[in-house]
């Protein structure tokens, strides 16, 4: 009876002294799950489970939710999901910093993968030299390339398709304008990415040139992608800075996002996630995991998890 | 002239029409010239709606919250702490027959905290084998419907196991069985409601012609910000959509009751909850499950848009699918949501058509039969996950669950049969495309906008007039004014010029379609299968290779919205036809008319109410489809509905412009609403 009172006493003594020691050294992570969000590509999808795999062998709980790309800001600004990982520069920049301003939203860094998007046209158009000049944008002045490009509704304009209107405003048909080209070319504002990969596969398939917005790192890399030269772009310049507008895209940033309490609430977690960066030959393999080898994203997850243990063990440390 | 322009009405439209064009040609289109454009004076009205729903959800009534996580005093506001609580409810449901069917710990979370849930790592609620799933789900077909639903039901969620679908379906049946029923009963309740107390029908009707057209998509971030990311959001937006027709059947269901069928109820001595649920609800019953029906078809056409806000499964991975343009893919999830679909319809159809015998001396196992089947169904089951944990001892265990995309696949077969059509097709349909767009879309958009705002008023309320007389006038004068006072005027003519155009295709192919199809019971009744399978499959699917052939350009948009918009104008032609009497057809061909004169002059004027009905819905379901067109890429207000999604405004312009669409809808329904009513006491049959 003595025993196991003192026994109990012994244990109750350690638990408080351990308890104490972690408190100095780090508050404990909550167990609620960190919610992750997940969207509709590949790269997207495989990181996020790479992620929760990550923060699962912390001794964390994770939760993964569907949500859409532009809608995920709001989410993470009231606190119903907690990171963001793959926040891109020119599209999702807009709701990213719009959330910020409001509260709620913090950035957690930065990846170490630069990121370009840009108006291009796929390399086989090159090849065929549908557009004499390319990739220099002068050559777009030249007759000889934008009859290429006309479509019925385009009124004998070449057409480019840009991303919906959501993702950058009126900055193509103003860059079109600055530069002297908006009686040779059109826009056409697509509705979503499903569409402009819709108008990579048909034109390839027709043979027709097709000038998209597009970005790298993403799949289209793989079959060939050629981005258009503008005028390098300096801080400023574009229309609605107040410059003159004549100026292409900046070399862009893949950053994280974080709701700002999740570094109270998992602070070893969140230190992690803020050391996370990924290269973009690092995404790339995860995105060809799924796209080429057709693998389940979360299988492939795993498997990364497993091949690069390497890279992702020192940032939960 | 005067007498006869009263008595003419064909007269009264000629002279409207040269006062449009009068004005058309005569006004300068100018900005500044308020006959061209109206100021848009009612601007700042999404920034009001936000503010106030900023200040609702985290200003107004803050109380004081401890929060241990962060160890500190939060401010919370009162509407917030409401509706988070009522998210967490509809999420624990979605959650707990989620587990039942998959397995997990989130029941066991709520009760126990997930504090204790990560120490106990045992304590998870096992999923059930998928045959004990199947084989149950065959037995309640049975039950309720006998051998021939019983292999339908056994059959779909074979056909969902073994093509590997198994989880993110179970995932959307748990948040559809959540959904629908919730809706179903909802609706109920309304239409009771309604029908009990004049005012309450007054006020519902017009929200729920609001409702019906407002496109999904304007309130998903409103119900986002308001309940919160998940499923339970999910099937917040999902209720919303689905719950209007029901309310609606619901009433006209009761309405229809005869007066002494509730007269026999009372005399044999009913009080009034008796009288309700004993007598009315049962004898209403065929427009009850019309509503049903229609509950289960919204529920799972949202599945797609629902996953945008958080609903996992099927809708998720079907955009993460046509994201890599794999159509063969996505096919096979349309296919097993469309599979769902018809199923819980059937299930639920069977269900409430189950007569009780209430004199039958049964023993304890005739009674007691299904369950016991069941048991035995279960026991084999598990014996069998129990074998195949033998069998497949490397990787999977295909007879327990099997899991996503490690079954059979046919998405090579169904890529092909796209890559088929798109060879075969292709050059004819350039061709087509190049001329619809050259020579009547282009021309039709340009014209549209090139109305003046004082002739575009002149025209509809000039039609409001003829047909309605002055009430409808000022009903329509009213809604279409607020568009014009918004800065979206043209957009709004974009879409209108989109809806136009959709709608008159798709009423004549469902009126020709129909017509052909009511012919025949079997062909009737093929026909309106295909009407629920379009109305449930994913639009999405049919999106790429739309685009596929027809590139980003308003004739892809235009497809999208006449596959989906063709279904109610098909099915109110088969069931307006269907409805003309035997008698009247028999009198007509006594009368000596041939098949097309009794065509033309029986059937046709007499189920005319019908179909302007039809043609009602197929402007609605249009309208809802303009966002789904906005996806392949249009300038109307659609595309700022979608742009909504990432603006700092999102709530309000959303809103509004959701408004804007709705008021489209309801001028043209206020037009076909009174024509139909008017043809209808003619033909004496309201």
């Amino acid at each position: 009876m003595k025993l196991t009172k003192s026994i109990r006493a012994l244990t109750v003594a350690g638990c408080v002294s351990l308890l104490a020691a972690t408190g100095v050294a780090q508050a404990k992570d909550s167990t609620k799950p960190i919610v992750i969000p997940i969207h509709n590509w590949s790269s997207q999808v495989v990181m996020a489970y790479v992620l929760g795999g990550m923060f699962e062998s912390m001794g964390n709980n994770v939760e993964y939710v569907p949500a859409d790309t532009q809608a995920v800001y709001e989410s993470i600004r009231n606190g119903d999901v907690t990171i963001s990982h793959e926040v891109w520069q020119s599209t999702f920049g807009k709701s990213f910093y719009n959330a910020m301003a409001k509260g709620g939203v913090i950035d957690a860094g930065t990846h170490a993968a630069t990121t370009l998007e840009e108006m291009g046209v796929p390399t086989w158009v090159i090849e065929k030299d549908l557009c004499p000049g390319l990739p220099n944008w002068e050559a777009l002045k030249s007759e000889a390339c934008y009859k290429n490009f006309t479509t019925a509704d385009s009124g004998g304009k070449g057409r480019w398709l840009e991303g919906p209107q959501s993702w950058h405003g009126n900055l193509m048909p103003e860059r079109l304008e600055a530069l002297g080209l908006a009686d040779k070319w059109t826009v056409k504002f697509a509705g979503g990415a499903d569409a402009l990969w819709t108008e990579l596969a048909s034109a390839k398939k027709e043979g027709r040139g097709t000038v998209v917005f597009n970005w790298t790192p993403n799949f289209t890399d793989a079959e060939g992608f050629t981005f258009i030269e503008f005028p390098p772009y300096e801080d400023g310049c574009r229309k609605e800075d107040g410059g003159d507008g004549k100026c292409g895209s900046p070399k862009g940033w893949l950053k994280k996002a974080a709701n700002y309490r999740f570094p109270k609430t998992h602070p070893a977690a969140y230190t992690a996630f803020s050391k996370v960066s990924f290269t973009t030959q690092q995404i790339g393999e995860m995105a060809a995991l799924v796209d080429i080898d057709k693998m389940d994203h979360k299988d492939a997850a795993k498997k990364w998890l497993a091949d690069n243990e390497k890279v992702w063990k020192p940032w939960t440390m | 002239m005067s007498e006869a322009l009263r008595q003419n009405k064909y007269l009264q439209f000629a002279l409207l029409l040269v006062v449009f064009v009068l004005l058309c040609m005569l006004i300068t289109p100018t900005e500044s010239n308020w006959f061209w454009r109206l100021p848009p004076l009612i601007q700042q009205l999404p920034f009001i709606i936000n503010d106030s729903v900023d200040y609702l959800m985290f200003e107004w009534w803050p109380i004081e919250v401890y929060d241990p996580e962060i160890e500190d005093y939060e401010e919370k506001p009162l509407v917030r702490e409401i509706t988070r609580s009522t998210s967490g409810l509809i999420l624990f449901m979605i959650e707990f027959v989620r587990e039942i069917l998959l397995g997990g710990v989130k029941t066991i979370v709520t009760f126990m905290g997930w504090d204790w849930a990560t120490e106990n790592k045992w304590a998870r609620w096992p999923a059930l084998p998928w045959t004990v799933v199947a084989g149950g789900a065959a037995i309640l077909g049975y039950a309720l419907g006998g051998w021939r639903l019983s292999l339908f039901v056994g059959a779909t969620f074979v056909y969902i196991a073994v093509f590997g679908q198994w989880e993110p379906s179970m995932e959307t049946l748990s948040f559809v069985l959540v959904a629908a029923p919730a809706a179903v009963l909802l609706g109920l309740l309304f239409g009771v409601w309604a029908f009990r107390n004049r005012t309450v029908e007054a006020i519902l009707n017009p929200i729920l012609n609001i409702m019906q057209i407002v496109p999904h998509f304007s309130y998903l971030i409103p119900v986002m910000v308001f309940f919160g990311i998940g499923d339970h959001a999910g099937a917040i937006a999902t209720i919303i959509f689905a719950t209007p027709p029901m309310v609606r059947l619901t009433l006209l269901g009761l309405k229809q009751v005869p007066p002494e069928v509730g007269e026999a109820g009372l005399m044999s001595g009913c009080n009034s909850w008796q009288l309700l649920v004993r007598v009315l609800l049962p004898t209403a019953r065929r427009d009850i499950l019309i509503g049903v029906n229609q509950v289960i078809m919204s529920c799972l056409a949202m599945v797609v848009i629902a996953s945008l806000i958080g609903a996992k499964g099927l809708g998720n991975d079907l955009l993460i699918a046509l994201n890599r343009l794999r159509i063969g893919l996505a096919l096979e999830i349309g296919v097993c949501i469309v599979l769902i679909a018809i199923m819980l319809d059937r299930l639920s159809l069977a269900w409430a058509n189950k007569q009780t015998d209430y004199f039958a001396d049964l023993s304890f196992v005739q009674r007691n039969k299904y369950s016991l089947m069941f048991g035995g169904v279960f026991v084999a089951g598990i014996v069998l996950a129990w074998i195949g944990s033998f069998i497949f001892r490397e990787g999977f265990n295909y007879l327990y669950l099997i899991p996503h995309n490690k079954g059979i696949t046919t998405e090579n077969f169904w890529q092909a049969g796209v890559d088929w059509i798109w060879d075969t097709f292709f050059y004819t349909l350039k061709g087509f495309n190049e001329w619809l767009i050259v020579e009547v879309l282009v021309p039709v958009k340009t014209a549209y906008l090139a109305m003046p705002v004082a002739a575009t008023f002149v025209l509809a309320m000039g039609i409001g007039f003829i047909i309605g007389g002055i009430r409808s006038a000022l009903i329509i004068g009213g809604l279409l004014l607020f568009i014009a006072l918004t800065e979206w005027w043209d957009r709004a003519l974009i879409t209108a010029y989109l809806v136009t155009v959709s709608v008159v295709i798709s009423t004549f192919l469902g009126v020709v379609v129909g017509t052909i199809c009511a012919q025949h019971p079997v062909s009737s009744r093929f026909i309106l299968t295909v009407c629920d399978t379009f109305q449930t499959f994913p639009s999405f699917i049919y999106l790429i290779p739309v685009m596929m052939l027809f590139g980003v350009t308003d004739t892809s948009v235009l497809i999208a919205i006449v596959i989906y918009a063709t279904v109610p104008a098909t099915r109110y032609t088969v069931e307006g036809l269907l409805s003309v009497p035997p008698s009247l057809h028999e009198a007509g061909s006594m009368s000596g008319v041939n098949r097309l004169q009794r065509w033309l002059f029986i059937e046709l004027p007499m189920s005319f109410p019908h179909m302007a009905l039809g043609v009602n819905q197929t402007v609605v379901f249009a309208l809802s489809m303009v966002i789904i067109g906005a996806m392949i890429g249009t300038d109307d207000l659609g595309q700022l509905i979608l742009g909504a999604l990432s603006e700092k405004n999102g709530v309000g312009n959303g809103l509004t412009l959701g408004i804007c669409v709705a008021f489209i809808g309801l001028a043209i329904d206020q037009v076909l609403r009174t024509w139909a009513n008017q043809r209808k006491s003619q033909l004496g049959l309201a």
